[in-house]
């Protein structure tokens, strides 16, 4: 940054592959504990904030959006060697993000609609999460992460310690704020049951059947579910919809695997 | 920079930075003369208009929010507009005014990001907020609790500032008691001190003299600022013209959309001309409702009398502003706009009977446009009788705007060069002040719907 960096800072990167940039957003969404992170770290790489841009190596990366494109399957294995922790932020980065739905489609076809030169357009045929290409060492989901969940991280790895981040589902958010279920009480279809925790159980907060943004949690039992959300009105083609959204490869695979 | 023996030279800037995105800008001098200015924008295609077909009438406003997290309540608002007219539901009265609320809240957000962490640094002279924070605390401590504020709006509202969830197809899927809006108020009070601070304090940067040479292009809605809602209409650069408008639904005809080699992009156009959306074309077209205050803080700032009205001392109507330098002068008017807009909005509040209007799906075509921070965002889609989408098409400010940012980097550097200045640092710094005038989201640029292969394509250079 403007300043000459002190030795002793640790060097934190922010990098962005195919992504919406919210985010990265989030961490210029910590105001108030913005300038002091700045303190604490040297942010060496941060271009969507900073014009200065220092080369690596950094101690932390945070790496929002997937691997898209050719040139991102060099970048992401070049920020991986100049990064001592590797962090992916985002349901882009952790599972490849609503672009991956073209993983299930054409890549020809998808190209056609969108473009009438597709030649002209350097494109993977899938977006891949950045743990398929390379060794990642902490993944944060949501899409978008949550801004308290992303200074717990930062926080962690600036200490040296494992991030507190609870891998249940979102239910127990949701008891925890005190909400009455929205499938019990009013019939709503919510993927609470099945989705990782972090948004703090926002929709059913606010009236509404959770729609799956930060991922299957660490243990699903997917066909338990199908019954309730047959019975509140959706049918075979709307439940796959609902799942194959902002985490559609991390769905896929439960889907695959069966309950675990 | 390469020098060849012919003295063309290339001024390349592989990525820029402050911008929302990713984006390189090549330069062509040939004979102190540019020849050629580009801005490649190699942001990853995502294909948005591919993965909405099939979707459900519903989907659109959370799957196009996540083109943009910059400014996710413009994605969703466009889209229930656009899905709304398709199923022939006007959402009007509170709710109507209470998504007025969540806009203003991102406006606030969304347009002091850019003034105080993308655009001032290039004003003092620093590489970002980080390093201006030490030389100007008390600002950047202001700055980010403006910011602040902008997004508690759209979280009380919405849940989050990034991809709010409470946003739905007819209203929200829950609207707020008056109390617990009560403590917004008190906040967007103390806004209101930031926000007029604010203005004063970009008032004092130093503006380089620039001319934006295209139409200028913003909705326009009777009697107030248009946000969230509005007809296109154009204040043409061709000052003996009179500014006119066109239906919503002509939108395609008039702004026409070609695929460029160098871009993922496509570059648009208002009826074969540059045109320019944003806070310079809001200005232009509803400068003259703002409000009384806001029209005192845009005088303060230095602003003209907005164009369309008679000027306040009787001399006729006032000038358009061009310049895209102070374009930040017009952002802090209507953060300051934006903040008493919310708190009139909130001590009018009274809580919707319904959090929302069904809104019935059926086959049609329907067209949704508001104002983003950055400029007029333009959502259409069609739907087949199951309510699914059979066809989508977006298009964001930024793809609007890329020619007439492109124009304006030719002008900018012909000048310098003009004026003798051809060091390399200080061309590529006044190329990067001049993109970063105009706010650019590469974000929301990357995806694109053209099948126009007649007009698809001029004739390549050869990719960048």
């Amino acid at each position: 940054m403007s300043a000459p960096p002190a030795p002793s800072r640790p060097r934190l990167g922010v990098f962005k592959f195919a992504s919406c940039d919210g985010c990265q957003l989030t961490l210029l969404d910590c105001e108030d504990e913005l300038l002091g992170l700045a303190d604490e770290w040297d942010i060496a790489h941060f271009p969507e904030a900073s014009s200065a841009v220092a080369s690596g190596p950094y101690d932390l990366s945070l790496v929002e959006g997937s691997v898209s494109t050719p040139e991102h399957l060099e970048r992401v294995r070049r920020v991986r060697a100049a990064s001592r922790y590797l962090v992916t932020i985002g349901a882009c980065a952790t599972a490849g993000g609503v672009q991956a739905l073209r993983n299930y489609a054409g890549i020809e076809e998808y190209l056609a609609t969108v473009y009438a030169r597709p030649d002209y357009i350097q494109s993977l045929a899938t977006s891949t999460p950045i743990a398929a290409h390379v060794p990642v060492d902490f993944e944060l989901r949501g899409c978008p992460i949550d801004r308290g969940q992303l200074l717990e991280v930062v926080t962690a790895f600036l200490a040296g310690r494992k991030p507190a981040i609870p891998n249940h589902s979102v239910c127990f958010s949701c008891k925890r704020r005190g909400n009455v279920c929205v499938t019990v009480a009013h019939g709503v279809p919510c993927l609470g049951p099945v989705t990782h925790a972090g948004c703090g159980a926002l929709c059913p907060t606010y009236g509404r059947g959770c729609y799956g943004c930060f991922g299957p949690a660490d243990t699903t039992n997917l066909p338990a579910l199908v019954p309730l959300m047959h019975r509140d009105g959706m049918d075979d083609a709307d439940i796959a919809r609902y799942l194959h959204t902002f985490n559609v490869t991390a769905f896929t695979a439960v889907e695959e695997e069966g309950p675990g | 920079m390469s020098q060849s023996p012919d003295t063309s030279r290339i001024l390349s800037v592989p990525a820029l930075t402050r911008v929302e995105g990713e984006t390189a800008l090549r330069l062509r001098i040939h004979d102190r003369t540019v020849t050629e200015a580009r801005l490649s924008i190699y942001e990853a295609p995502r294909f948005f208009e591919a993965l909405l077909r099939g979707r459900a009438h519903t989907e659109p406003p959370d799957l196009t929010s996540r083109i943009c997290g910059i400014c996710p309540v413009a994605y969703q608002l466009s889209a229930c507009r656009a899905v709304e007219d398709a199923c022939g539901v006007d959402v009007d009265g509170r709710l109507a005014r209470l998504r007025r609320l969540l806009y203003c809240g991102e406006w606030i957000e969304s347009q002091t990001l850019h003034i105080y962490l993308l655009h001032a640094p290039d004003f003092l002279g620093h590489d970002d907020v980080i390093g201006m924070s030490r030389s100007e605390p008390a600002h950047v401590r202001r700055g980010l609790r403006l910011k602040q504020t902008g997004n508690a709006v759209v979280e009380l509202l919405g849940g989050r500032a990034v991809h709010p969830v409470s946003v739905r197809l007819g209203g929200f899927h829950r609207t707020p008691t008056r109390t617990e809006l009560r403590p917004l108020a008190e906040r967007l009070r103390v806004a209101l001190d930031d926000a007029w601070d604010t203005v004063q304090w970009v008032a004092g940067f130093d503006f380089p003299d620039a001319e934006c040479e295209a139409d200028l292009l913003a909705l326009a809605e009777p009697g107030t600022y248009a946000i969230e809602s509005g007809v296109p209409t154009v204040v043409p650069y061709d000052a003996t013209h009179p500014a006119w408008s066109f239906p919503l639904r002509t939108f395609c005809d008039h702004v026409t959309e070609t695929q460029v080699p160098h871009s993922t992009a496509l570059h648009s156009r208002l009826d074969g001309r540059r045109h320019l959306t944003g806070s310079l074309a809001r200005y232009a077209v509803s400068g003259h409702l703002l409000s009384p205050t806001a029209l005192e803080a845009a005088a303060a700032a230095g602003l003209d009398d907005p164009p369309l009205r008679e000027g306040r001392d009787g001399t006729g109507p006032g000038t358009v502003c061009r310049n895209p330098f102070r374009s930040i002068l017009v952002r802090a008017v209507e953060v300051f706009y934006a903040v008493e807009e919310a708190l009139r909005i909130i001590t009018e509040y009274e809580r919707p009977a319904s959090p929302y209007v069904p809104v019935p799906a059926r086959s049609g075509v329907g067209h949704g446009a508001t104002e983003a921070p950055r400029g007029l965002l333009y959502h259409r889609y069609a739907f087949d009788g199951e309510g699914r989408v059979t066809d989508a098409r977006i298009i964001p400010p930024t793809a609007q705007n890329q020619g007439a940012i492109e124009e304006d980097l030719r002008r900018s550097v012909q000048a310098a060069l003009d004026r003798g200045q051809d060091a390399e640092a200080e061309l590529t710094r006044l190329c990067e002040r001049v993109i970063r005038n105009h706010d650019p989201c590469i974000s929301c640029s990357a995806h694109f719907l053209d099948l126009n292969l007649e007009t698809a394509c001029p004739h390549p250079t050869g990719p960048a």
